[in-house]
């Protein structure tokens, strides 16, 4: 008897501790992997970390109700630490070795670029949640941000008008890549269409992580002298502190010299002290302070999330527009997986387009059917003293997107894939 | 006449016009504020806004003037249905009627009036005019400046009283360029030509374009000025202004040089004596400055939970514990890692990026990855106005001040102090030094945790300027080391006259270069530079140099 108890006892012991095993070993059989490449060390984890979180906390949900036709998602995360060559490296590496079928990542549009041929060369998936320059077209990506033309052209039509200011004159500052550098040319053609003067647009650039904006802000002083003047900010992440600050200390209110950013949101203006932004703009298509039941439960469930999982500053998080951008595009995949009734990257492609989702930022939004971004509202908000948003502007509803600008010359008719 | 100016002018007529009409129409009141004139306010229309606005700034009533202010500071609160009330200031309290001043509860649906820019700048106007006749000197100024700027005809009359009753000189002047400033739309050109050498006079560039309105001819090669004495008033004031804006550009480059010189010394001080003088080629310097800025938010920190009242002087509270803090972190370095590699600058330089790496994971770790908000104290908040035109900013002149403190307090520990002394003997000759009974082992302690205090002291100033994060020091790791080798290693007044000469000339050629092309120059500059003089600019003479 006693023996035969001892046998029971290590018999259900090995039991339990192979079903410790088992999750893993039916993991490789019934979960779908999904790739996650944003830094999370380096000059960008300031952005990208928290679209990580976000991605993991879509996967949680996803999972909570059920997976993806019955399976389970399963994270493989890497980081590519700011680094652009090694996001291509890590982007194969997810591909080729961990064969996930989607991956989420890149904020910068050099990672961007950096990653394309590996995606093609191995006809895989990327969502890309961010706003960018547009010129740009890949049948492997699938484009959650803002073209162009859902962002800065709006924001610089809101300038012009009598609301924004009336302004005349607009100083295009920017680091100096390629986004800001294409968004400036876009803009530039745009201005000189609404007939304003090269001698009304100064356009100024300054390297990554400048901290010195004492130059640029007597400069766009003196340049507000001649008429109404607006600053068209390509500012990249943490560069904006030191020059909202130099900004306010120099005396330059938003009432005189309005500036709308393209780059910064709640999670930039988390290291600030917006007292003396307050006033200034941003041009995006979700803000946190947009209010309706979708937001309200998205933000709640981030808020639970990073409490949950005890995120550095958890009491403090907020959402921005990319990580709504990466929520929405995670389930849109979701539904086209649902659709083709499997993961194989061209039956997803063909089941994206069409494809909706009732999104935080109030709309059902739309994937475009042929061109791979999505219709979305613009808004375009003031700074207060909160460090959120309060909504002066926005669109009439879901705008489509144009990555080829009409205003740049050789554009016509490329509008889809 | 300008074109967008024309449009300006006309709007402003109208929202006048309206405005006017709006005061006959409150006439019943006289004076006062009622229900019907907030009503827009809690409306959607910006246009009907704008009109109530101006309307509530015509009234004499200081309710109206409540009312703007509220407004303005987002005080304001309305219901949906249309009741507006001033809601409970930041120190709380009930919420307030804005017509009679009772006091009220607030009610649970009310929300925030919100407004945007061009609302902003018109309670400012509607407010200035009626802040003409404030009982503080500085409101009346500011309020009369406000003015200066605007184009409103309708307007002079109250200017004029304004500068009947005025006697305070300063706001007299204001005033008196606020007038020139309508009179330019005068119809005697005697006034004109009067106004045009007043505004020459106040040698401000923001009345360059309306004096250039007058002076430049148009496509078809007539004025919009007929009469050619005033095109000539106009155009000396133009040379006047001009010329004065040239010498406060030059000022500007100067002082924004000097300031950008002091962040690179402050960053490159501490560096100078752990690099210069102990020959440690320390690359987690960046590392230290990074940290004595984590300090300056952890003081913060404790004192807006601790001491509120207290707030405004945290930054200083945080220099001796950013300091201390950096200073033994600094020995710590030293005595575990450091000492081992004396002479072996590549092992060196490897374990201290080693240790940079470290330094900045446990802070993201601790802290995470985002910034944290270090906010400047009110007192290093805004600028002083020099010249007319030109803002120095108070963190700017702080941080200059602190520098030149810095080095002083440097100077004098080295030589006016024992361990100066022995630091600048180990420095000559070390084993010579070591032979006459100095404990180069503990000196070189002392010195590297001298260097890494003041880096702890430099992030405490660099938090005042810039992001404070993990990645902080990276930012001027290759600055610091640029200053200190240029300026010739082991040398206190080289590192001084190699940080301001890089700053002024960084900041004279931005300018014209651009500031990524100014960057590139400096960089090739300093090449040259060192190619001609490995030794930096200010190199040791003699036998001690190795």
């Amino acid at each position: 008897m006693k023996r035969r108890l001892v046998l029971k006892q290590l018999t259900a012991a090995s039991l339990l501790a192979m079903s410790g095993w088992m999750p893993q070993l039916m993991a490789a059989e019934d979960t779908i992997k999904v790739g996650i490449l944003h830094s999370l060390s380096g000059t960008m984890a300031i952005s990208e970390t928290s679209l990580k979180d976000v991605a993991l906390m879509t996967i949680d949900e996803i999972n909570a109700n059920g997976g993806v036709m019955g399976k389970k998602l399963e994270a493989v995360i890497v980081d590519p630490a700011s680094n652009w060559p090694l996001f291509a490296e890590k982007a194969r590496q997810l591909i080729a070795q961990d064969k996930v079928s989607v991956v989420f990542g890149c904020w910068t549009s050099v990672s961007r670029k950096s990653v394309l041929p590996v995606f093609k060369e191995l006809n895989s998936l990327l969502f890309y949640p961010v706003q960018y320059e547009g010129e740009e077209l890949e049948k492997n990506v699938f484009y959650t941000g803002a073209a162009p033309n859902q962002q800065a052209i709006p924001a610089v039509e809101y300038l012009m008008s009598e609301d924004g200011g009336g302004a005349k004159r607009f100083v295009l500052l920017g680091t100096d890549y390629v986004y800001p550098r294409t968004t400036n040319k876009i803009l530039r053609a745009f201005l000189h269409s609404k007939g304003v003067k090269d001698s009304d647009i100064d356009e100024v650039y300054t390297p990554f992580g400048h901290a010195d904006y004492q130059t640029i802000v007597a400069n766009i002083k003196r340049f507000s002298t001649g008429g109404r003047t607006a600053v068209i900010s390509t500012i990249n992440g943490d560069s904006n502190v030191p020059f909202y600050k130099e900004l306010g200390n120099a005396g330059l209110k938003a009432t005189d010299v309005p500036v709308v950013a393209f780059s910064v949101g709640e999670e930039e203006l988390r290291g600030v002290d917006t007292k003396p932004l307050v006033g200034h703009l941003a041009a995006w298509n979700y803000f946190q302070s947009i209010n309706n039941p979708v937001n309200t439960a998205f933000i709640e469930k981030w808020k639970a999330y990073a409490k949950a999982k005890n995120l550095p500053n958890a009491n403090t998080v907020v959402t921005n527009d990319p990580m709504e951008a990466t929520y929405v595009g995670m389930h849109m995949w979701k539904q086209a997986v649902e659709k083709a009734k499997s993961t194989d990257v061209d039956k997803v492609i063909a089941a994206m387009g069409g494809q909706t989702f009732a999104a935080p930022d109030g709309f059902t939004i739309e994937m475009d059917k042929t061109n791979h971004h999505l219709h979305k509202p613009v808004f375009i908000g003031e700074i207060n003293a909160n460090g959120q948003f309060d909504v002066v502007w926005k669109s009439k509803g879901p705008i489509r997107a144009q990555p080829w600008s009409p205003y740049i010359a050789g554009n016509e008719g490329k509008q889809g894939l | 006449m300008h074109s967008a100016i024309t449009r300006v002018w006309y709007r402003w007529l109208a929202i006048g016009l309206l405005a006017v009409f709006a005061h006959t129409a409150g006439a019943a009141a006289p004076g006062g504020v009622d229900a019907a004139m907030l009503a827009p306010l809690a409306a959607s229309d910006t246009d009907a806004k704008l009109v109530a606005i101006a309307a509530l700034g015509q009234l004499p009533d200081p309710a109206a003037a409540r009312v703007l202010e509220a407004l303005n500071t987002g005080a304001l609160f309305a219901t949906p249905a249309g009741r507006v009330l001033i809601g409970p200031g930041s120190a709380g309290g009930a919420a307030r009627d804005p017509i009679d001043g009772s006091t009220l509860a607030m009610p649970a649906d009310a929300s925030a009036i919100t407004i945007n820019n061009r609302l902003r700048r018109a309670i400012a106007g509607a407010l200035a005019a009626s802040r003409l006749f404030a009982d503080d000197v500085q409101v009346r100024l500011q309020a009369a400046q406000r003015l200066q700027s605007g184009s409103d005809v309708a307007l002079l009359p109250t200017l004029d009283a304004a500068r009947e009753k005025e006697q305070h000189p300063a706001v007299r002047e204001a005033l008196d360029i606020a007038r020139a400033n309508l009179a330019l739309q005068s119809d005697d050109p005697a006034r004109r030509r009067s106004a045009a050498e007043l505004l020459g006079n106040t040698e401000s560039a923001a009345f360059r374009p309306v004096l250039a309105a007058l002076a430049t001819p148009r496509a078809d090669g007539s004025f919009a000025e007929t009469d050619a004495s005033v095109r000539e008033a106009a155009v000396n004031a133009l040379k006047q202004i001009d010329r004065h804006q040239a010498l406060i550009e030059w000022t500007g480059n100067l002082f924004y040089g000097i300031s950008l010189g002091s962040v690179l010394l402050l960053a490159a001080i501490g560096l100078a004596i752990t690099f210069g003088l102990i020959g440690v080629i320390n690359m987690a310097h960046g590392e230290l400055l990074m940290i004595g800025a984590y300090t300056t938010y952890m003081t913060q920190t404790f004192f807006r939970q601790w001491l509120p009242a207290w707030i405004d002087w945290y930054v200083i509270a945080a220099l001796p514990l950013a300091f201390a803090i950096t200073a033994l972190v600094g020995m710590a370095l030293e005595r575990t890692v450091i000492r081992w590699l004396y002479g072996r600058p590549l092992e060196t330089l490897l374990a201290t990026w080693g240790i940079s790496l470290i330094l900045m994971q446990a802070v993201r770790t601790l802290f995470g990855a985002q910034n944290v908000e270090v906010s400047n104290p009110s007192w290093m908040s805004g600028g002083v106005t020099v010249l007319g035109g030109l803002v120095l900013t108070y963190n700017r002149i702080a941080i200059i001040v602190f520098a030149a403190l810095v080095v002083f307090l440097v100077w004098l520990l080295l030589n006016h102090t024992r361990l100066g002394l022995f630091v600048r003997a180990i420095t000559q000759n070390r084993r010579m030094a070591d032979c006459v009974g100095v404990p180069t082992g503990r000196i070189d302690m002392l010195a590297f945790g001298l260097g890494s205090g003041i880096a702890g002291l430099a992030g405490v100033a660099l938090s005042q300027l810039s992001n404070v994060g993990p990645d902080l020091g990276r930012g001027y790791i290759v600055d610091s080391f640029m200053v200190v080798v240029l300026g010739g290693v082991g040398q206190l007044a080289g590192t001084v006259i190699a940080a301001m000469g890089l700053g002024t000339v960084n900041k004279f050629l931005e300018p014209y270069a651009g500031a990524v092309l100014a960057k590139i120059i400096i960089l090739v500059l300093i090449v040259l530079i060192v190619q001609k003089r490995p030794q930096g600019l200010f190199a040791p003479r003699g036998r001690s140099v190795e």
